[in-house]
C-alpha cells in the first residue's frame, strides 16, 4: 500500500482541508507509514466477531419530548463570526 | 506550609477550621501562578477576578456551614472543558475566540460544591497528543526538568499540579492522556470507566474513548474528586446509571489477599531500566503489603496501537467537522462558501490535528471502512475479550504507564508514529472502556518521575483507589515536590 | 423502441413532537430565526444528542402500519458532509439496521389492478437548518443559516422501485401521506415541508431486466407536480436515450414554473458520506411487549374503517373512499351514525351540506359548528316526519349560524312539517280556485301540469307541508 499525493488531495478535499505541497508530500509518507502500521491488523483472525462501538454496554437513553426552554437568539449568535439580522451569515450558497 | 503544596484534604481542614479563607487560598494559588507560569506554561488562561469572587462566595457558604471537601479549593481545568463565558480554546486556534454559553457538566458538578475555578489549562490541540506540543498557545514545560515534555494530552493539568500551581485539576483521557501526563509529572491521575462521569460539555476528540477525570496529589483527593464528578447524567446518552460508591470510605480497606495481575506483554525488552527497576520495586511494596502476584496475558496488546488509532482518528474526523467557521470559531477571508471552509480550517488547526482528521477519513471513506474502521472495531472487541477473560483470575492489573520518562521537547514531534507508540500501555485500557489510574512510583536516576498503572474492572474504581492508597501510605514518591 | 419507466419515492415526513429529535427545543413553524436552538441542536462544541422516546414510538406506529417489521434492535449513524445548513458537519440519521424494514403498501390506480409496493426501510434521523437568500437584511449577497428547523425529527420512507407510472406514484404517496396524518405523526403539510417527497426515476426498455440510470428529484411539494416531475423526467429521459445519449446519475431540481427539471450544479466530486455508528447514542433496542404495546395502541387504519363501513354499514365503495379522506371525518361520520343516525343520509350530509359548509367557511371538520350528535337529530326529524327535507336545510344553516340544537330551531321559528289533512285541504282548495285553468287543463289530459300545484302548495305552506299529504289529496281533489 503506498499513499500518494493524490490519495492526500482527495482526502483532503473530503475534509476540507487545505495544504500546501510540502505538506502533502510529509502527509503522505506519514500516512503511508502509519496505515502500513495498522496493516498488521490483517494479522488477526476476526472472523464471527461482532464489531465494538461501545466499550461498556449501554441500550435504550431517552428524554421525553418535554420543551426545554432554548439559550436565546443573542447567545446562539454570540460567537458567530458573521451574523445578519437574525441570521448567521455565509458566503452564498448556490443549489 | 505553603498553602499551594496542600492537598484538597489540608487545604480543606484550614478552611473549616477557619485558619485560613479561600480568597486568601485563591490570592496564594495566584500568586504561584504568576511566578512559575513564564517557566511551565500551565495555563491558557488564567481568571483571577472570577476566581477571587468565587473564593469570597465560597468564604460565604464556608460561613454558614456549608462546606463540601470541594468547597472554597482553588482548581483549574483542562481548556477542553467547556466554561460559560470563559474563553475555552481546546488548544486550538480555531477555537481562539470561543466564547461558549454553557458549560460541561463535570466541572458544574466542582462549581456547585463551590470548587474556585483559577483557570484553563494548557493542552495538546483537541487532546490529540502525548506531549502538549500540538497546543496553539505554545508547549508546556515538564516541572521536574524544564526542556522535558510535561505529557499529554493533559499536560497542563499535570504540570499545574505538580509546579503547585492548582491544588487538583481536571483532564480527559482518550488513549492516555490523562495517565501519562500524571505519570511524567510525578502526580495521582485517574481515567474512570466509559460512562462513569458526564461527558457533557466536554470537546469530543473520539466519543466513544473519551473520559474525564481527576489529576491530584494524592489518591485521597483522587477520591473525593471523583466522588464529585461521577454520576448520571441525562444529557450523556452514553453515561452509565449505576450509583456512586462513597471512595473515599472505603480507601483504607488495604490490600491483604487482593489479587493484582501482571500482564506479560506490558514487561516487555524495550522497556527503560528505571521503569523497570520501580516496577520491580512497586510489586515488592505490594506482596510486603499483603497482596498476591499472577502472571496474566493480554494477548491483543500488540494491536492496540494501531486499533486505537483507526477508531479515534475516525471519530476525530466526524467530531471535529463542526469547526467549520459558520458559527463560533475562526472563519477565514474567503473567496466563497468551499473556500471559506477550506480556509478556515486549514489555517485553524494545526498540523497534528490535520494528520489525525486526514487518516480518520480516510479510514472510514468509501472502499476502506471495512478494511480499517469494521476491522479496527472487531479487533477492539477482542481486546476488551482479552481484559474480561484475565479480570475472571485478578482484582486489579498492575502495570507501567509508559515505557520511559518524559523525553524531550522536540525529540518525537518529526515521527508521529514513534509518538503513538509511546501510549502502548495506556491506550488498551480505553478501547476496554474500563478505568485505570497512574500513580507515583519511584524516579530515574535523573529524577523524572516514573508512575505505576493501576488497571481496574469496569465501575472497579473503588478497588484501584484502594491499592493506589495502599501504595501512597507505604512510599514517598508523592510526597517529593518538583523544584521550582 | 418503447420504454419503461421505473419509480422509487424516498419521503421524508416531519414528525409532530413539541420538541427536536436530540435535544428539547421546541419545533414550532415560524418563529424568529435561530430563537429555537441550544448547544445541542447548533452543534457547539461538547453538545451530545439524546434521543426524543415520543420519535421512536411515532417510527413504531408508522412501520405498523405500513406492514414493517421493527428491528430489535437498530442504531443511529453518522452521514458526513459539509453544507452550512448542518451544523455538526454530519447529520444523524440510520444506516444499517433502521427501525423499520421490509413492509409495503397496496395500492390501486383507477381502472387498472390493485398492486403491491415494497418499502424498503423506514429510519429516523434530524432535519437540516435553512437556508435564505438576498432576502436578509445585511449589506452584501451572502446567504443566512436558521437552525430552528435542525435538528427536527423525520422519518425517511425508502420505497422499492416498484412504482411504473407518475400515477402509480401519485397514488402511493396519497396514500403514505393518509396513514402518517391519519396516525397524528405528521401534519401533512406539504407546502411547509412536513411532508416531502424525492423520486428516483429511471426508465428502461420494455421487456429488459436492467434498470436505467437514475435521476433523483428532490423536493417535489405537492402531489400534482410529483406527477408533473415524473412525467418530465420520464420523458426527457426516453429523448435523451434515443437521440443517442445516456442518462447521468444526479441530483435534479424541479421547478414548479416551467415543469421541468433541471441539474443541480454537480458538486466538485461524487459525495462519500463516510456512515459510521454515531458513538454519542446508543443502540435502541424495541422489544416485543414495546411493539405489541404500538400495535394496541394503533387506531384502525383507513383501510380497515373503509372496509367496515361498507361490510357493517352498507355504504357504497364511493361513499365510503370519500368518508375515509382524514381520520377526523370519518371520525365524525360515525359519532353521526352511533347517535342514531341513518348510515347511508348521515353520510350524504357529510359529503354534501357539511362539506359545503366548511368549504365555504374555510373551516375544517375538526372545528366544524354543528356536532354530529346534532346532525343525527336533524336526520331524525326529517326520518319522523317533523320536518321536511327542505326545511331541513334551513335547519342546518341556523344549526351552523347558531349552533343550537335542531329541535329548538324548528320550535321557535315554526317549521314543524304540516301533515294534518284538513289545513292542506284548505291551501289546495285556494290554489284550485285561483289557478281555474289550470285546473282545467289537468282535467283534459295534460298531467303534467300536477308539479305546478305541488309547487304553489308548498310555497303557500311556506315549505311547511307533508310533500307525501300533498300529493295525496291533490291527486284527489284535481280529479274531481
Amino acid at each position: 500500500m503506498k499513499i500518494t499525493v493524490a490519495d492526500v488531495e482527495h482526502v483532503a478535499r473530503l475534509a476540507r482541508l487545505e495544504l500546501n505541497l510540502g505538506e502533502k508530500e510529509l502527509f503522505a509518507g506519514q500516512m503511508d507509514a502509519i496505515l502500513g502500521y495498522v496493516e498488521k491488523l490483517n494479522g488477526v483472525n476476526t472472523e464471527g466477531i461482532v464489531p465494538t462501538s461501545h466499550a461498556v454496554p449501554m441500550e435504550n437513553a431517552f428524554r421525553e419530548d418535554i420543551t426545554k426552554s432554548s439559550i436565546g437568539l443573542e447567545k446562539a449568535l454570540a460567537n458567530a463570526p458573521d451574523r445578519s439580522g437574525s441570521f448567521f451569515a455565509v458566503p452564498k450558497v448556490i443549489e | 506550609m505553603n498553602i499551594f503544596n496542600m492537598t484538597i484534604h489540608e487545604l480543606h481542614n484550614a478552611l473549616k477550621g477557619k485558619q485560613i479563607s479561600s480568597v486568601e487560598a485563591t490570592a496564594a494559588m495566584l500568586e504561584r501562578i504568576e511566578s512559575v507560569e513564564p517557566q511551565v506554561g500551565s495555563f491558557i488562561t488564567v481568571t483571577p477576578e472570577k476566581a477571587l469572587v468565587a473564593a469570597e462566595s465560597a468564604d460565604q457558604r464556608i460561613a454558614r456551614g456549608e462546606c463540601h471537601l470541594m468547597t472554597g479549593i482553588p482548581m483549574a481545568i483542562k481548556d477542553i472543558f467547556l466554561t460559560e463565558g470563559i474563553l475555552t480554546t481546546c488548544g486550538s486556534r480555531i477555537l481562539n475566540n470561543f466564547i461558549p454559553p454553557y458549560s460541561a457538566a463535570s466541572w458544574e458538578k466542582l462549581r456547585d460544591r463551590g470548587a474556585v475555578l483559577l483557570g484553563k489549562l494548557n493542552q495538546d490541540e483537541f487532546a490529540m497528543g502525548s506531549s502538549n506540543e500540538s497546543s496553539a498557545y505554545g508547549t508546556t514545560r515538564n516541572p521536574w526538568d524544564l526542556s522535558r515534555i510535561p505529557g499529554g494530552s493533559s499536560g497542563g493539568s499535570a504540570a499545574a499540579v505538580a509546579a503547585s500551581q492548582a491544588i487538583a485539576t481536571l483532564g480527559t483521557d482518550t488513549g492516555g492522556s490523562i495517565r501519562q501526563p500524571a505519570s511524567h509529572c510525578g502526580c495521582v491521575g485517574l481515567k474512570p470507566t466509559y460512562g462513569r462521569v458526564s461527558r457533557y460539555g466536554v470537546i469530543a476528540y473520539a466519543s466513544s474513548l473519551d473520559q474525564v477525570g481527576p489529576l491530584t496529589r494524592d489518591v485521597a483527593d483522587c477520591a473525593v474528586m471523583l466522588e464529585a464528578i461521577a454520576g448520571h447524567d441525562p444529557k450523556d446518552s452514553t453515561s452509565v446509571d449505576t450509583p456512586v460508591p462513597n471512595y473515599s470510605a472505603t480507601l483504607k480497606n488495604g490490600v491483604k489477599g487482593l489479587k493484582i495481575g501482571l500482564p506479560k506483554e506490558y514487561f516487555i525488552d524495550g522497556l527503560d531500566p528505571d521503569v523497570q527497576v520501580a516496577m520491580d520495586a512497586a510489586i515488592e511494596t505490594y506482596r510486603r503489603l499483603g497482596a498476591e502476584f499472577v502472571e496474566i496475558s493480554l494477548p491483543h496488546t500488540d494491536y492496540a496501537v494501531a486499533t486505537y488509532y483507526l477508531i479515534a482518528t475516525a471519530e476525530a474526523s466526524s467530531n471535529l467537522a463542526r469547526y467549520d467557521g459558520v458559527r463560533f470559531g475562526h472563519r477565514a477571508e474567503a473567496d466563497g462558501l468551499l473556500d471559506m471552509y477550506t480556509k478556515s480550517r486549514s489555517e485553524g488547526f494545526g498540523a497534528e490535528v490535520k494528520r489525525r482528521i486526514m487518516l480518520g477519513t480516510y479510514a472510514l471513506s468509501s472502499g476502506y471502512y471495512d478494511a480499517y474502521y469494521v476491522k479496527a472495531q472487531k479487533v477492539r472487541t477482542l481486546i476488551m475479550n482479552d481484559f474480561i477473560r484475565a479480570f475472571a483470575d485478578v482484582d486489579v492489573m498492575l502495570t507501567p504507564v509508559a515505557p520511559t520518562p518524559a523525553f524531550k521537547i522536540g525529540e518525537k514531534i518529526n515521527d508521529p508514529l514513534q509518538m503513538y507508540l509511546s501510549d502502548i500501555f495506556t491506550i488498551p485500557v480505553n478501547l476496554a472502556g474500563t478505568c485505570a489510574m497512574s500513580l507515583p512510583a519511584g524516579f530515574s536516576t535523573t529524577g523524572l518521575p516514573i508512575g505505576l498503572q493501576l488497571i481496574g474492572k469496569p465501575f472497579g474504581e473503588e478497588a484501584l483507589l484502594q491499592a493506589g492508597y495502599a501504595f501512597e501510605q507505604a512510599t514517598e514518591w508523592h510526597i517529593r515536590k518538583a523544584t521550582i | 423502441m418503447k420504454y419503461q419507466p421505473v419509480i422509487g419515492l424516498e419521503v421524508h415526513v416531519q414528525l409532530l413532537t413539541d420538541t427536536k429529535i436530540f435535544c428539547g427545543c421546541s419545533t414550532k413553524f415560524g418563529a424568529e430565526p435561530n430563537s429555537q436552538t441550544c448547544p445541542v441542536c447548533l452543534g457547539l462544541p461538547g453538545a451530545l444528542p439524546v434521543l426524543n422516546k415520543k420519535v421512536v414510538e411515532f417510527a413504531i406506529k408508522a412501520g405498523l402500519s405500513t406492514n414493517c417489521s421493527i428491528t430489535p434492535r437498530s442504531i443511529f449513524a453518522r452521514k458526513n458532509y459539509f453544507y452550512p445548513d448542518l451544523p455538526k458537519g454530519y447529520q444523524i440519521s440510520q444506516f444499517e439496521d433502521p427501525i423499520c424494514q421490509w413492509g409495503w403498501l397496496d395500492i390501486k390506480v383507477e381502472g387498472e389492478e390493485p398492486k403491491r409496493i415494497g418499502i424498503t426501510r423506514i429510519h429516523m434521523e434530524e432535519d437540516a437548518g435553512k437556508l435564505v437568500h438576498g432576502e436578509l437584511s445585511g449589506p452584501g449577497d451572502g446567504s443566512g443559516v436558521d437552525l430552528n428547523r435542525a435538528c427536527t425529527p423525520l422519518l425517511e420512507v425508502v420505497s422499492e422501485p416498484d412504482l411504473r407510472s407518475s400515477d402509480e406514484a401519485v397514488v402511493y404517496l396519497k396514500q403514505l401521506h393518509q396513514i402518517v396524518t391519519w396516525l397524528g405523526i405528521c401534519d401533512g403539510n406539504m407546502e411547509e415541508g412536513s411532508f416531502r417527497c424525492d423520486a428516483n426515476v429511471s426508465v428502461m426498455p420494455v421487456g429488459s431486466d436492467k434498470l436505467g440510470t437514475r435521476a433523483e428529484i428532490k423536493n417535489v411539494n405537492s402531489f400534482k407536480f410529483v406527477k408533473q416531475a415524473i412525467e418530465y423526467e420520464i420523458e426527457r429521459q426516453i429523448d435523451l436515450i434515443e437521440d443517442g445519449g445516456t442518462v447521468v446519475q444526479e441530483t435534479r431540481l424541479f421547478d414548479p414554473n416551467s415543469g421541468k427539471t433541471r441539474s443541480m450544479r454537480s458538486k466538485e466530486e461524487a459525495h462519500d458520506y463516510r456512515y459510521f455508528p454515531d458513538p454519542d447514542l446508543v443502540p435502541l433496542v424495541i422489544s416485543n411487549e414495546w411493539i405489541e404495546r404500538s400495535r394496541q395502541e394503533l387506531p384502525e387504519l383507513p383501510e380497515q374503517r373503509q372496509q367496515r363501513f361498507m361490510a357493517d354499514m352498507g355504504l357504497p365503495l364511493c361513499d365510503a373512499e370519500v368518508l375515509i379522506a382524514s381520520r377526523s371525518l370519518a371520525d365524525y361520520f360515525e359519532a353521526g351514525v352511533t347517535a342514531g343516525g341513518n348510515a347511508k343520509a348521515v353520510g350524504n350530509w357529510v359529503m354534501g351540506e357539511i362539506t359545503r359548509a366548511l368549504n365555504d367557511s374555510g373551516t375544517s371538520i375538526e372545528t366544524c359548528p354543528v356536532s354530529p350528535e346534532q346532525l343525527a337529530e336533524l336526520l331524525k326529524l326529517i326520518d319522523n316526519g317533523t320536518i321536511s327535507g327542505k326545511i331541513a336545510k334551513t335547519v342546518f344553516d341556523e344549526m351552523w349560524r347558531s349552533g343550537k340544537a335542531p329541535h329548538l330551531i324548528v320550535e321557535e321559528q315554526g317549521l314543524l312539517q304540516v301533515s294534518d289533512s284538513g289545513a292542506i285541504e284548505g291551501i289546495i282548495d285556494e290554489i284550485m280556485a285561483a289557478n281555474a285553468g289550470q285546473v282545467e287543463e289537468y282535467r283534459g289530459g295534460k298531467e303534467k301540469v300536477f308539479g305546478f300545484f305541488v309547487g304553489q302548495v308548498m310555497k303557500a305552506s311556506k315549505g311547511k307541508a307533508n310533500p307525501t299529504v300533498v300529493n295525496e289529496l291533490l291527486l284527489n281533489k284535481l280529479k274531481g
